[in-house]
């Protein structure tokens, strides 16, 4: 069956270089610091990107996170905290917005 | 849950499983690992010296933890005997051996336990002698109960599998109730002063991934294991080691039941570390069976390889010279041994 995701080509990312090699190897620099031990350890940063893949809903992101945070030694706890950090924001972003229509309501109602 | 030898289960047959080892796979090549060694000069893989005994004294265990690579459970009943026992106190006698590792199974259900460590004692009261306990044997019968105060009164290293600080984890891996046990048995060994500053007592956990990923970098996972055993549960050790799971037995049959064979062989691969693959424990140690024959290490024992001194296989036929000249058996599985920072009974190696 033909889909268009292939969780295969997830290996494949890195061949990205081939069609313009130097905007992907600076894209790939970038990555590589950005996801280096700093300020914020290796494990924080990846427990961030699991939170954003699923904000974004990249399936090759949240695969790649999931392993990746398992593998910085996070458990399925933390795991789903960190989404519901996602999950939390999007629903405040939204409900912010009431905000809003409950100003237009007042501006246009008796 | 019963061991795959009692479930006759095919992969219970090391010929099975070197046959799964030694498959070309799309990605990469049943000796892919020899391979990789030659790449860097180190094939054949020679030993550098020998200094670790590291004794398996049976595959009786209490627990049938799902990714033992001994096929370990209370239905094996394979245990080394006195007599074999003797021949390893032959060995440390007349060779030059820094430490000796007690492995198992779970090792104290070996009823010879205890003379044995008395015999070794007896020869040698300075050479580490270390123990790997599975925790929850202290509490599976009364007659273990002062395991504990054994070990400190012989000056034992305690190693203990401690898969994570929580039970979910812990659980799936070990089975139910694993983990409160194991935390009752991490109390007792630091009442008697185990893994306390200053007494001298080791307790060191072995952190092991629980699934078909590789292990957290050692440090990180060290500190965050010790911030939250002390503010939960007041329990205090010295190391931990991370573990890399081998494909073997039955972690091998887990990876081809979930599908996941191929996905994490390429991950190790990927991962290959030359200065692992320099440092990997064979180098230094003999693997001795429950019926004396020997290894190049624990897992090359479970797939049933031998060394490859002829005239010296077993322990009554120690020949050091054949031994440190021998080339070690290397297949696919090694690359548990390589990826990353390396991985050890001793933890990372690079
Ligand atoms: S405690 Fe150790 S020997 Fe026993 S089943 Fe678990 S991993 Fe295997
Ligand atoms: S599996 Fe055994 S033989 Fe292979 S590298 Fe590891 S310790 Fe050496």
């Amino acid at each position: 069956m033909k889909t268009y995701y292939n969780p295969d080509d997830l290996k494949n990312f890195g061949k990205i270089g081939e069609f313009q090699k130097p905007l992907a190897d600076k894209f790939f620099d970038y990555y590589g610091e950005v996801f280096a031990e700093g300020a914020l350890t290796a494990r924080e940063k990846s427990l961030i990107a699991l939170a954003v893949a699923h904000t974004i809903q990249c399936p090759y992101c949240i695969d790649a996170y999931t392993t990746d945070t398992m593998e910085k030694g996070c458990d399925e706890e933390q795991m789903m905290e960190a989404v519901h950090v996602a999950s939390a924001i999007r629903a405040g972003a939204s409900l912010v917005h009431a905000t809003q229509m409950m100003n237009k309501v007042k501006e246009i109602s008796m | 849950m019963k061991s795959l030898k009692a479930q006759d289960h095919p992969l219970s047959s090391s010929e099975t499983e070197i046959h799964y080892l030694e498959r070309d796979m799309p990605n990469f090549s049943g000796d892919r690992f020899a391979s990789e060694l030659k790449k860097i000069n180190l094939f054949p893989l020679k030993p550098t010296q020998i200094e670790v005994l590291q004794i398996n004294l049976g595959k009786m265990c209490n627990q049938v933890c799902l990714h033992c690579h001994v096929d370990a459970g209370p239905d094996r009943k394979e245990i080394m005997l006195r007599e074999t026992m003797q021949q390893c106190l032959e060995v440390l006698k007349n060779n030059s051996i820094t430490s000796i590792d007690l492995t198992g199974g779970a090792p104290e259900m070996n009823p010879d336990f205890r003379w044995f460590v008395e015999a070794i004692r007896a020869i040698d009261s300075e050479v580490t002698i270390i123990v790997r306990c599975n925790l929850t044997i202290i509490l599976a019968n009364p007659k273990y109960y002062d395991l504990p105060l054994f070990f400190k009164k012989h000056k034992i290293e305690v190693a203990s599998s401690l898969p994570y600080f929580t039970a979910m984890k812990t659980d799936s891996q070990r089975g139910d109730g694993v983990f409160e046990k194991s935390i009752k048995a991490l109390k007792l060994l630091n009442e008697q002063g185990y893994g306390i500053e200053g007494t001298g007592l080791v307790l060191n956990l072995v952190y092991n991934p629980s699934g078909a990923f590789m292990p957290a970098a050692q440090a990180g996972l060290e500190a965050e294991f010790k911030k939250r055993l002390a503010d939960k549960f007041d329990i205090s050790f010295n190391s931990l080691f991370a573990i890399t799971n081998l494909p073997i037995s039955r972690f091998l049959e887990y990876l081809i039941r979930s599908g996941n064979y191929e996905g994490y062989m390429e991950k190790l691969i990927d991962s290959f570390n030359p200065t692992a693959a320099a440092g990997v424990m064979c180098r230094n140690t003999i693997s001795v069976g429950w019926d004396g024959y020997l290894y190049d290490c624990d897992f090359n024992q479970m797939l049933e390889l031998k060394v490859t001194s002829q005239d010296s296989q077993h322990l009554k036929d120690w020949n050091q010279q054949s031994l440190i000249k021998r080339n070690i058996i290397v297949k696919n599985h090694c690359f548990g041994c390589t990826a990353g920072a390396g991985s050890s009974c001793g933890g990372v190696t690079a």
